[in-house]
Order: C-alpha cells, then structure tokens, then sequence
C-alpha cells in the first residue's frame, strides 16, 4: 500500500459519487451538486497527475530556469479552465432550477415534467 | 504564410468577440450586428474554401506562432472547409428564416441576447471544426452545450421547453464529463493534447500496442460522452421536447448543426487522434455501428407513431443520427466520407423542414396535429412546397439530396462486406420504407382539399425572409444532388488530407 496514490483514489470516489447523483437521483439540487462532484474529481485527478514529489510550483524563483526544478504547468492550466467550465454550467443548471421550482413549486424532474405535461394538456 | 490562411482564425475569433459586443446592443442593432458578423463568416468560409480547393493540402496554424504546448493550434484542409461553409451559410439561413418568429415568440429583451448566443454558437462550430487540440475542442463543446441551452430555454411561454433545457443539459453534462474523463486519461497515457502528437506518441515504439486496455477506455469514454451529446438514440430523450417547443429558427439550428458539430469532433477522434488501426481492435466501432442501425430504426418507429407534426420532425432527426453513426461505424474511408455527406444532406432538408413546418401550423390556426394540417399546403404554398421537397429529400428520392446520401451510405456498406453489408443494407431499406410512410403520409395530408371551405380563407404567406430562405435552402437540396459528385471529390480528398 502506497500512500502516494490517495489523491487519485479519492478522485475516483468522488467521480464515483458525483456520476451516481447525476444519473440517478431526480432532485434537481443534488444532480447540480452531483456534477460538481463528478467535475472536482476530474480536476483531483489531473492535478494529482501533474504533480511530482518533491517539486515546486511552476512560478520562477532565484532565478531557478531548469525545468526538473518545478511540477508540469499543463494540468494547472487545464484545470483552472476547466473550472471555469464547470462554474459556467453550473451556473446555467442553477438559473433553470430557479425558474423551474418558481413555476412548478418541486425540484423533483419527474413531477415537473409530469405537470408541464398536464399544463400543455 | 498568406494572409489568406488565417481565416480560420478570424472565422472564430470574429463571432467569438462579436458575442461579447452582441450582449450590450439594443435589440435591432444586436441582430443587424449578428446577422452581419455571421454573413462576414460565411463569405470568409466561401472564399476559404475556394482557395483550399486550389492549395489542396492541409496545413497546421500556430496562434501566436507558440509551438505546443504553449501554443494552441488549428488545422485546415479541404474537409473542414467544406464543413465551415456548410455551418456558417445554414446558421445564416436559419437565422433568417425564423427572424419574424424570433421577434413573436421572445421578449424585447432577450432577443438581443438571442442574438448574441446566435454568435457564441457560431464561434464554437467553428472552433469545433478548425481546432487540433482536444482540451480546446472540449471548451468549445462546453460553449456549444450553454449556447444551445440557451436557443431552447430562451422562449419564456410554454413551460415543456424549460423542463426540454433542463433534460437537454442534464444528458450533455454526463455527456460532457465522459468526455472529459477521456481527454485526461489520453493525456495521462500521452502527455499531449495536440491530436496530431498524440497520434505520433501513439505510434512510437514505446506506445504501439502497450497501452490496449487504457486505450479501449479512453475511446469508449470519448465515443459515448460525444454519442451522448449528439443525441444518439438511447441517449435521445430530450429532442421531441425541445425541438418541438423552440423558436423554429433554434430547432432547425439545433436539428442540423449543433448536434452534428460533435460529431465532426468525433470524427476528428476516431480519425486523426486514435486512428482506425487502435479503433478497430478496440471494438468500439462495431457498438457505435449497432446503436447506429438501432437509432435508425428505433427513432423512425416512434415518429410513425407521433399524432403532433413538429414531435414527428424531431424524432425523425433522431433517426438521422442514428445513419451518421452507422456510417462512422464502419470505420472506412468511404463510410466517413458517407458520413460527413449525410451531415450535409441532412442538415439542409431538416432545417428547411423545421422552418416550413412551423409556417404550415401557423396557417392551420396554430395547430400541431398531423390531421389538423389538411390543405395547408394551400393555405401557405411556398412553406407546404418547401416541407414537400424536404421531406422527399429525407424519404430519398432522386433529384434531392436524400437520394445521394442513401446511395453513398448503401455503397459504403456493401464497400465493407459481411455482417455488415447485411445488416446495414436491411436497416436502411426498413427505415427508408417507415420514412416513406410518416413522410409521405404528412405530404399528403398537406395537399389534400380540406373538408370544409373555412369560413374566412385565411392564407398566411412567407414573408420575405422566410421566403428568401426556403427558397434558398430548397435549391440547396437540389444543388446537393446535381453536384453531388464534386462535393463527394472534395471530401474524399479532404478525408486523405485529414489525418
């Protein structure tokens, strides 16, 4: 058992999780939560990916230019757009929950499609 | 380098810019400026692939001339000329179209807004066809999915196109996160993101044939994650909903462009990332080419089955689909190149279905039902002209698009041989017979005499957009046919210059 693989490991379980809630539950709420989670698992794992022990952050310092100083810049990157990403859907999510629970007073999408349905007669 | 090779780059970066410009103008001003911006496209994509026609080659454009992994990069060939010119023109006409429908069906303020997502969704359909770095094709997705969310939920009446936006990001999200989870285990395994890079680290010695199981996953999880957000068939339950309650101009937008535009991205995968060889010893070819046979089938059955015109148009894209992908299945050139003409074909006769079809229920007092509709086509000629040639078009027969496309997809198969040459061939026969039945039946519905004079002849004529743009988009059903060889030598060479 090694302990370097932890952040990997729960990046999965939260993927996990995260995946489950979306798919499956119905509240509206907690499929949003459900894709944060799925989104912060994804972005757990890639930083675990690019970090390498022992190393710095990629941000020159003392006029240290050698690459094997510092940890790969690319999955920061990716991941700090990739989170800009996922704030922009969930914000999205998030609006058309609001209207939705204004008109239909539930969360639950089954009710909610059930009474647009019964609505549109 | 010419300065003629960059269009790719305005082609994005003009709406893109334009968007943010968009959303502060005044309404009229906001759709002068986007219909504007988008003609600016489209004839740049015109110009553009005239001139690749004549290069004939395909070549890398470094933004900022940064070499990766700094930089990001496009690539241009013939294909994805073909491809801008086809977004650009049908996002013009589309927007054309509906305008008159836009202006009823939104309030003063979110038209401006329509607009500018109008721009937003033309930046990432080109983006989605010029960029070679899959982190920045999943970025332009992800614009792509909040934009088109954007056209469904942007009608504030009925209460369906909520719950049909809400269904629609829920699917492209898990869509979007399989996606996601693929890209990342491809860099774990590659260390790049440029698709041609990895499609060399995949190649060298220390990649070839090692990494068969990781590599099986990764290509499951982009297939599925692409599947899913182009509304393959199990993965179809928003489309009736939202295809049915949008402004027309959305539904033929999202009919014929925004759900084909992943596919180009998948065909960019399977193609140019991946490469046939990996594909194929994969197997994820065969269970794209199945759900592909059963979407046709599945969507054509239930559209037959649908009493409301619009819900029947929509189901029957999800037919559609269903070809593409069993096209891509086959995994051959001739299948892609079959493929990408069924995206042509088929987005010009569903987007002037969508358009037509809405002026039809207009002039039968808003109703939907196929029965209401009896001698609409009298009621409104050139819409109930326009529905016949699209829906002839879909059906197959010749003179039309529809008709070449079949053609190229039965050679393709039988291209292939075996199992599939047979089940392809009868899947698509079948479908083609259900297509003639709720197709042709709708057409006969429209031109057939009413029961009863009505009281008030109510004739409700295009208008001159409307007009204008299912003139054009009939005559490119036409055109498709009688350039259709032309077009087929464009993309094939195209599909050589493409991975």
């Amino acid at each position: 058992m090694t302990f370097e693989h932890i952040p990997e490991i729960a990046a999965v379980i939260l993927f996990g999780v995260g995946f489950t809630l979306l798919l499956i539950d119905r509240n509206l709420i907690k499929k949003i939560i459900g894709f944060s989670m799925t989104d912060s698992g994804m972005y757990l794992y890639l930083a675990a990916k690019g970090y390498v022990a022992g190393r710095k952050a990629p941000i020159v310092e003392n006029g240290v230019t050698d690459a094997a100083a510092y940890i790969n810049p690319v999955p920061a990157g990716l991941v700090l757009t990739g989170i800009v990403v996922s704030v922009a859907c969930t914000a999205v999510m998030l609006a058309l929950t609001v209207r939705l629970y204004k008109r239909y007073r539930t969360l639950n999408i089954d009710e909610i499609a059930n009474l647009a349905r019964k609505e549109d007669g | 380098m010419a300065l003629w090779k960059s269009v790719p780059f305005a082609c994005i970066l003009l709406p893109l810019f334009g968007a943010a410009v968009c959303s502060v103008l005044p309404r009229r001003a906001a759709r002068a400026w986007a219909m504007g911006l988008i003609a600016a496209v489209a004839g740049l994509s015109c110009f553009f692939l005239a001139k690749m026609t004549a290069f004939d080659a395909a070549y890398p454009y470094r933004m900022g001339h940064y070499d990766a992994p700094i930089g990001n990069m496009l690539r241009a060939g013939p294909l994805e000329a073909v491809l801008g010119v086809l977004f650009s023109l049908l996002t013009l006409v589309c927007a054309l179209g509906g305008g008159s429908r836009i202006r009823e069906d939104l309030t003063e303020g979110r038209q401006g807004l329509y607009h500018t997502l109008l721009l937003l969704m033309t930046a990432a359909l080109m983006a989605q066809v010029y960029t070679d770095d899959l982190f920045t094709a999943y970025v332009f997705v992800e614009i792509m999915t909040i934009a088109g969310c954007g056209l469904i939920a942007v009608r504030s009446g009925p209460g369906r196109s909520l719950v049909a936006a809400v269904r629609y990001m829920i699917m492209n999200l898990i869509g979007s996160a399989l996606f996601l989870l693929g890209i990342i285990l491809l860099y774990d395994l590659t260390g790049h993101l440029l698709m041609s890079s990895i499609h060399e680290a995949l190649q060298a010695p220390a990649g070839a044939g090692n990494f068969d199981i990781p590599l099986t996953v990764v290509v499951a999880l982009l297939c599925a994650g692409l599947a899913a957000k182009s509304a393959l068939f199990p993965f179809h339950a928003w489309v009736p909903d939202a295809y049915a309650t949008a402004t027309p101009a959305s539904a033929a937008l999202l009919a014929s462009l925004v759900s084909k535009s992943y596919i180009v991205v998948l065909l960019k995968v399977l193609f140019r990332v991946i490469g046939p060889a990996y594909i194929e010893a994969s197997g994820v070819d065969n269970i794209l080419f199945l759900f592909g046979v059963v979407g046709m089938l599945a969507g054509s059955v239930v559209a037959i089955r649908v009493p409301d015109v619009k819900r029947m148009v929509a189901w029957s894209s999800v037919a559609q689909i269903g070809y593409i992908y069993m096209a891509l299945g086959l995994m051959t050139g001739a299948g892609a190149a079959a493929a990408v003409f069924h995206i042509i074909a088929h987005a010009a006769a569903k987007s002037v279905l969508f358009l037509s079809v809405d002026k039809l229920c207009e002039a039968s007092e808003g109703h939907e039902f196929i029965g209401k509709l009896r001698g609409a086509g009298y009621r409104s000629p050139l819409a109930g002209a326009a529905f016949t040639v699209g829906a002839l078009s879909l059906v197959g027969i010749p003179l039309l698009g529809g008709f070449t496309t079949k053609l190229n997809l039965a050679r393709a198969v039988l291209d292939l041989g075996g199992a599939h040459a047979w089940a392809g061939l009868i899947c698509l026969t079948l479908s083609t017979l259900l297509n003639v039945l709720y197709m042709l039946r709708t057409v006969l519905v429209l031109w057939s005499h009413p029961d009863r004079a009505p009281e008030a002849p109510q004739s409700s004529r295009a208008g001159g957009a409307l007009a204008v743009s299912l003139g054009a988009l009939m005559a490119a059903n036409f055109l498709i046919f009688f350039f259709a060889q032309p077009l087929m030598d464009v993309i094939n060479r195209g599909f050589a210059l493409f991975s």
